[in-house]
């Protein structure tokens, strides 16, 4: 097979976009916490957590939609403790993030082990299936890559038009932007800088678990130890590339899954003259290429990174 | 629409502050202020840097929480009721709007989003756009204020960026604005209209105060003047019977003494640049072929519109940039260049044009920001550690000696205001007895007391001898201080000679780019 063929096939772009359905997830909540002003770096671990909180649900019994939501709520917990470092107490962004994504990957790992200490095989479950919408479904090219994607992959889609309504078409999306680019705007308004703020981060991790539930529920069926692997700070990345606007997160989450596809596809065409490493690398040596074009003309929300407090001067 | 909260008869008080005290540590910023606005005034609030203006609005509107007094603001009817402590919203629902010296605009929105931020609630899923912006419309018909509402507030310049502010209260049918410092900002042209904007709002029976510490703007616009002094009410009067001298002297608490003026003992050339050229990026950093000097014993201004090159001869006196061609000679030396310390070392004073920016660090304390340009010398320096004691003697003799206002040597500089800061940058560099002496805007935005204060150690150093070099946009301070004027006018300097003699049209003419002969003989 010639090499760009891999890019005309219906199984490579459907690939595409299984992988970068958490990172859209990742992407729109890091976007919503720093679109109020804070950093999230509790991202990674997030992930972690909202991977094994939804499984463990399942597995325990509930419901897959159940799953996503003790997932969501895991998520919401973390970004909860954040949110308290960081716009109560003001601490570092930075730290307190880093912080809680080591927390949150070791809890997931330790109420794991505790749950099943003695298995040597990661039990399954019965994930989310591909949807068969009738009609959409049945489309050539764009019915397989798109409509019959699991569920989760069709939140994802639906979300990033909710968010992008949310920020651009209602008040409470207006005062998100103005928080994060100016608090004392929204103080001199007459609303609440700490709510606005608590509100956004909790609500982006939730976002950012549903990015690991969708790993253990529908791309895989199991939790497995590291199986996160870098996607919270990718969508770190990504954040910048897009500009910190839902409608471009989309583009960055899937140029990213496109790369990635195609370097596995590339890997069995040509892996036997190059290590397959260097192909592991691609996604991430093109993600930083673009991040040097894009980062630079970077407009960041002003007060990104800078707690506010009543009363100072 | 700005009358619909407003059914009482004009006159009647509309805003009353009782007793307010308020603290910062053992600092007393407002001690027992009392203060009532009437419908359709105009209030000023006048007093220098310091004397706790901005303090007692922002506890007015809810930003600070003062330790004792009580606020009432008048509803509908003309019934005053007291206002809950440190809520913003409760104020604003009170009817009082306020325009922030330093704006609460978020630059990412457009004027229009920024004017209805907060103003509807936050849970609907929808905008209704076009209904608001008739609103706002209307306001700025009614009000004069017109401005480009889809522009990026980044944008917009800054008396646009104003008129956002005071549309932004408007649409929230205020009946007291409190404008804060409103004209620091803005151009003369800018705050005429500001003025005719204000007087208009007041016919329709707004209270605005008006808070400022330029006593021509607040002869010119208010009706009443309450005077602050040291966070206490140093008096009040009607405008139309006002006295400006009186004034000065109750903002200040003393008579401001004249500028005394000695013949100046001009000595030999200190400073030289030597047809110094310099190409950088932007013209407002370029110098062509620019020669000049400065002796001993003289003030030399140099006059032009801001962006003309001063910051570039400014960057090289001051160690911080390199000549192309052409040399700099301090004493007849060529100057080291990049080299601040040598050039310290060598008796050179700076003081820097963005004083907030580069003439302190705003989170070192005062003590360190006085001894910084010393602290390699022996004097603070005890086997390589810092010698804290010293440090802190000569901080004390240095707010003592320059009237520093602060909460102490170990006060952080940034809480310290701009007159306070620049005689922190003075005690600094003054102390050592500098030969020569660069400075660069040195009393933009200082209040009267403060902007006396160092013009007379300007002049007490060169009459010492030191040789001075004054950069000013300010034609009064420049006529005032100097002995000699030069002008620059894009990265070209020009010597204008002798004070004396000199007028200002033919100043003027020159800082817009006309030589001398050609603005008709300038010279007397």
């Amino acid at each position: 097979m010639e090499i760009l063929d891999i890019l005309l096939t219906v199984n490579f772009w459907a690939a595409a976009i299984r992988i970068a359905t958490p990172l859209i997830f990742g992407v729109l909540g890091a976007l919503m916490c720093e679109r109020a002003g804070v950093l999230n770096l509790g991202i990674e671990g997030i992930f972690t957590a909202g991977a094994m909180a939804g499984w463990m649900a399942v597995w325990l019994g509930c419901g897959l939609w159940t799953g996503v939501l003790v997932a969501a709520l895991a998520g919401a917990i973390f970004g909860l403790l954040h949110a308290i470092l960081t716009v109560v107490l003001g601490l570092s962004q930075h730290v307190s993030g880093i912080g809680i994504t080591l927390l949150a990957t070791s809890l997931g790992y330790f109420t794991y082990r505790t749950a099943l200490p003695n298995v040597s095989t990661p039990p399954r479950i019965i994930p989310f299936q591909p949807l068969d919408i009738p009609v959409l479904s049945d489309i050539p090219f764009i019915g397989p890559v798109l409509f019959q994607q699991t569920a989760l992959t069709l939140l994802a889609f639906i979300l990033v038009g909710l968010v992008a309504w949310l920020l651009y078409r209602t008040p409470l999306g207006l005062a998100l932007r103005a928080v994060g680019d100016n608090p004392s705007s929204i103080e001199a308004q007459g609303l609440s800088v700490r709510g606005l703020r608590i509100g956004a981060v909790v609500a982006g991790s939730s976002l950012m678990a549903l990015g690991g539930a969708f790993l253990t529920m529908s791309a895989f069926d199991a939790f497995f130890f590291g199986m996160v692997n870098g996607r919270g700070w990718i969508c770190i990345a990504l954040v910048v590339f897009a500009s910190w606007q839902p409608g471009k997160a989309l583009l960055g989450a899937l140029l990213f899954g496109a790369f990635d596809a195609f370097q596995i596809r590339l890997q069995t065409e040509v892996g036997a003259f190059v290590p397959g490493q260097v192909f592991l690398m691609m996604p991430y040596l093109l993600s930083i290429l673009a991040l040097i074009l894009v980062a630079r003309k970077a407009d960041y929300p002003r007060s990104l990174l800078v707690p506010w407090f009543k009363g100072q001067r | 629409m700005m009358q619909s909260k407003g059914q009482a008869e004009k006159g009647s008080v509309v805003l009353s502050l009782e007793n307010i005290t308020k603290r910062f540590g053992s600092l007393v910023a407002n001690d027992d202020l009392s203060l009532s606005l009437n419908r359709g005034e105009i209030l000023a609030l006048l007093g220098e840097n310091g004397a706790g203006k901005t303090t007692l609005m922002n506890i007015l509107f809810g930003h600070y929480v003062p330790e004792e007094g009580t606020i009432c603001v008048a509803d509908d009817a003309g019934v005053l009721h007291e206002l809950p402590k440190g809520s913003p919203s409760a104020a604003l629902d009170a009817g009082v709007g306020m325009v922030h010296q330093h704006f609460t605009l978020a630059e990412n929105l457009t004027g229009f989003d920024n004017i209805v931020l907060g103003t509807e609630s936050l849970w609907q899923v929808w905008r209704s756009r076009a209904a608001l912006r008739g609103r706002i419309e209307a306001i700025m018909q009614e009000s004069g204020l017109t401005v480009d509402l889809d522009v990026k507030t980044a944008q917009l310049s800054v008396g646009e960026k104003q008129r956002i502010e005071i549309l932004k209260a408007l649409y929230r049918d205020v009946r007291v604005l409190i404008l804060d410092e409103p004209t620091a900002v803005l151009t003369p042209q800018e705050a005429d209209g500001l003025f005719v904007v204000l007087r208009r709002l007041a016919a329709k029976g707004l209270g605005v105060i008006f808070i400022s510490h330029k006593l021509g703007e607040v002869l010119a616009v208010s009706h009443r003047i309450a005077v602050l002094r040291g966070g206490k009410k140093a008096g009040e009067l009607i405008t139309a019977d006002a006295d400006k001298r009186a004034i000065a002297d109750m903002m200040v608490g003393r008579a401001v003494p004249p500028l005394q003026r000695n013949p100046s003992q001009v000595g030999s050339i200190i400073l030289e640049f030597d047809r110094v050229s310099l190409k950088r990026g932007s013209m407002r950093q370029s110098l062509n072929d620019v020669s000049f000097a400065v002796k001993a014993g003289e003030i030399v201004g140099l006059a032009g519109v801001s962006g003309n090159g001063q910051s570039a001869i400014a960057a090289l006196i001051s160690g911080l940039e390199t000549v192309d061609t052409g040399s700099v000679r301090l004493y007849g030396e060529p100057m080291k260049t990049n080299d601040p310390r040598a050039l310290v070392a060598a008796g050179v004073a700076r003081m820097p044009e963005d004083r907030q920016h580069d003439g302190v660090v705003g989170s070192m304390s005062v003590a360190e920001n006085i001894a910084i340009e010393d602290l390699h010398s022996k004097e603070f320096q005890t086997a390589g550690f810092i010698n804290r004691k010293a440090m802190r003697e000569r901080a004390d003799h240095g707010i003592k000696a320059y009237d520093i206002r602060c909460q102490g040597p170990d006060a952080q500089a940034r809480l310290l205001s701009g007159g306070n800061i620049q005689k922190l940058i003075l005690a600094r560099v003054l102390e050592r007895s500098p030969k020569v002496i660069l400075a660069n805007q040195p009393t933009r935005g200082l209040d009267i007391g403060a902007q006396s204060e160092v013009h007379q150690r300007i002049l007490a150093a060169r009459d010492r001898g030191a040789g001075v070099l004054l950069i000013s946009e300010d034609l009064d301070e420049l006529f005032a201080l100097s002995d000699r004027l030069l002008v620059v006018h894009t990265g070209e300097v020009t010597d204008a000679g002798a004070v004396e003699g000199l007028d200002r049209g033919s100043v003027g003419m020159m800082m817009a780019g006309h030589s001398a002969h050609a603005a008709g003989e300038g010279r007397i």
